[in-house]
């Protein structure tokens, strides 16, 4: 197994140059950075110092490979837009993000994976109907229309819930959570509904599906015909045959919650890495954009990763033995 | 409970299994009726849909919806399973009546031990602890000939081969000590040169531990060496139930005659009956009066009006008008 997650961060290598090779093009190739930087009004001896600064008259190769090292040791250069560090820009944005997508997840995973398992279980019931009725609300209702109209009923008109913001946060030397103050809490549970009901219902129409095929296997029959009992059944054996698809989505879809938390993060002016995307791309701020597809790809690498243990331990076929 | 003095361990009375569908209900078993004594191997044979899977599956209550009992009644030493609730028939399941399918690659739970399946088993059915019932499911392993089965027991279903997992289905089947088992074309799907091993093994356990077999099979070879009787099933009825040599050697159903003529040596199959013109009828066009009359040689006037019950034929039971007049 420690060779095949060897071998598995080694296929993500490729990826990880492809997409340097992206970022770096968008670094170098969109806009012009000297002009950004110095302004129109510099001489012709200025720009090629500048250039010259910043490594541009080197040939393209060269180029390349130091942005990447550059990466590798989290160096992107300085923000246009805030003359800031990206590092730096990004560290300060990282918590917020993980804090939004991972509440997202686990609330998704905690109520998705349950009514699955019950419509699953009961297809036909009257219960059942209306989830799955109320879950095609949740597939189809855009994540920026699912946030306003939160913030329009429980923060405009009931006034229960911050609209916006992240609320206190306690900070600690790399990280502010809002996980420990009630107002951090509070400004955490709007914005991770919006992000979180779409992969909810995913997960739940998900399990479902699987768990109505996998009700209908022979190996769910024979168990019922040994007298098992039904919390063996479908727990102990029908659900555990769900998991690799729902690992397999789920793990996906963490992927989507990142893209959409940029959406989430703008509807409620959250502090994360989505909105400060957005705001680089609104300026132009190349060095923040290209940091940002590199962690994403970096993230995407973890995720799958993740999963691949995650099938190794739901699934003994998969551990072939080497 | 009423068994005791005599020794039938299962009845089956008229038993009648529908499947309700969009164009009309279809009765896919018409009035079954049949027995098996403590310890006895009844043989099932019969077409391809003549209903031998559903008679199983009635028997254990797990009938697939929309199919469902609508007349008749089975007993358990006496005693009604066939209405009884969920949790009751539960403790039917597996520890009075076990279950042996035919495909072992599709029958265990590809995500769990073999180990943790038995255990499971074990520990729903008797009250010992988890210690203990594993050392119960290692003897079931090494009884059912799994070698090595100490080490062997907690490894996965795809680490064994077909022969081999069928051999943990019977342990599985047998583990709370049922007292009888359906086992449903059990090596239908296994490689033929193994095929014998298990039947083999069937008969010796069941000998062993005195329990009932019902055994559905294509195979009349496996059913003259195993059974001790035997029922012939045609169109969701019984043609002709009896002992095995009787019905082998002098059939009284014109259908079983036809089944018996075809069938050479005792090592072929029924699965195809050149011998007789015609084939089964699909449950929306049974005929009037006797299923078989289509195809039947001998098939009078009564025969397209009247349903033949079973009756006394020499030394079997035969559903045939042939012997009616006997019987008067
Ligand atoms: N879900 C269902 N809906 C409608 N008809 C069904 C259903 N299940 C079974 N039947 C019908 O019931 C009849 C008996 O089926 P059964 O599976 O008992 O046959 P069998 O004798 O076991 O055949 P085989 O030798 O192929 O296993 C068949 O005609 C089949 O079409
Ligand atoms: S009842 Fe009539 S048709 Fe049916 S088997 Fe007997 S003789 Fe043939
Ligand atoms: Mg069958």
């Amino acid at each position: 197994m420690i060779a095949q997650l060897v071998s598995r961060l080694l296929q993500a290598i490729p990826v990880l140059l492809v997409v340097g090779f992206l970022s770096f093009a968008i670094f170098t190739y969109v806009g012009d950075p000297v002009s950004i930087m110095l302004g129109q009004n510099a001489t012709p001896a200025m720009r090629i110092a500048m250039r010259h600064a910043l490594g541009l008259d080197q040939p393209f190769l060269v180029q390349y490979w130091h942005f990447m090292v550059r990466a590798v040791h989290f160096n992107f250069g300085l923000s246009y837009r805030l003359a800031l560090p990206v590092s730096q820009l990004i560290l300060e944005r990282l918590p917020a993000t993980t804090e939004l997508v991972m509440t997202s997840a686990v609330l998704a995973l905690l109520v998705g994976l349950p009514l699955g398992v019950y419509t699953g279980i009961r297809p036909n019931g009257f219960v059942s109907r209306t989830i799955m009725a109320g879950s095609l609300l949740g597939v189809s209702l855009p994540t920026f229309l699912l946030g306003i109209l939160l913030i329009l009923f429980f923060s405009v008109l009931l006034g229960w819930l911050p609209s916006f913001g992240r609320g206190h946060v306690v900070n600690f030397t790399h990280w502010s959570t809002g996980f420990l103050t009630l107002s951090g809490l509070k400004s955490l549970i709007l914005p991770s509904i919006t992000l979180g009901l779409f992969q909810m219902t995913l997960i739940m129409r998900l399990v479902r599906t699987e768990m109505l095929e996998v009700l209908r296997s022979d190996y769910i029959k024979f168990a019922r015909a040994r007298g098992l009992g039904p919390r063996a059944i479908y727990f102990g054996h029908a659900l555990r045959n769900t998991l690799v698809p729902v690992i397999t989505i789920v793990g996906l879809q963490i992927g989507g919650l990142i893209g959409f938390s940029i959406v989430t993060e703008t509807v409620f002016q959250w502090p994360g890495m989505g909105l400060l995307l957005v705001q680089s791309i609104q300026n132009a701020d190349i060095p923040v954009m290209s940091a940002y597809l590199m962690l994403i790809a970096v993230v995407f690498v973890v995720i799958n990763l993740v999963v691949d243990i995650l099938y190794y331990v739901v699934d003994p076929r998969l551990r072939v033995k080497r | 409970m009423a068994g005791g003095a005599d020794a039938t361990l299962l009845e089956v009375r008229d038993l009648v299994v529908e499947f309700p569908t969009r164009r009309g209900v279809l009765r896919a078993l018409d009035g079954i009726s049949f027995s098996i004594a403590r310890g006895e191997v009844l043989g099932v044979v019969g077409e391809s849909g003549a209903g031998k899977s559903l008679t199983g599956a009635a028997i254990i209550g797990l009938l697939e919806p929309p199919g469902r009992v609508v007349g008749g009644e089975i007993r358990l030493d006496g005693q009604r399973i066939d209405n009884l609730p969920q949790a009751a028939m539960r403790k039917v399941r597996g520890k009075r009546i076990g279950a042996i399918f035919q495909d072992p690659l599709t029958t265990l739970n590809p995500l769990l031990s073999i180990g943790r399946q038995l255990v499971e088993t074990i520990r729903t059915h008797l009250p010992l602890s988890e210690s203990e019932a594993r050392e119960r499911a290692i003897s079931w392993l090494e009884e059912v000939g799994i070698p090595a089965a100490r080490q062997r027991i907690d490894a996965y279903p795809h680490e064994f081969s077909g022969g081999m997992r069928q051999r943990v289905v019977i342990a599985l089947a047998l583990c709370a000590e049922p007292e009888m088992v359906v086992a449903d074309e059990p090596t239908t799907a296994l490689d033929v040169s193994i095929q014998a091993q298990i039947i083999a093994l069937m008969k010796r356990l069941a000998a062993e531990h005195g329990t009932a077999v019902m055994l559905v099979t294509h195979d009349m070879g496996v059913i003259a060496e195993t059974c001790d009787r035997v029922a012939v099933m045609y169109a969701g009825r019984i043609a002709e139930i009896g002992p095995v040599r009787e019905v082998v050697k002098h059939p009284s159903h014109p259908y079983t005659s036809g089944l018996m003529a075809s069938i050479p040596a005792l090592d072929r199959k029924v699965a195809r009956l050149a011998q007789i013109e015609g084939a089964m009828p699909r449950l929306t066009t049974i005929p009037r009066g006797c299923a078989f009359n289509p195809r039947c040689p001998k098939a009078m006037d009564v025969c397209r009006q009247e349903k033949p019950g079973l009756r006394p034929a020499g030394a079997t039971m035969a559903a045939c008008h042939l012997y009616e007049v006997e019987n008067v």
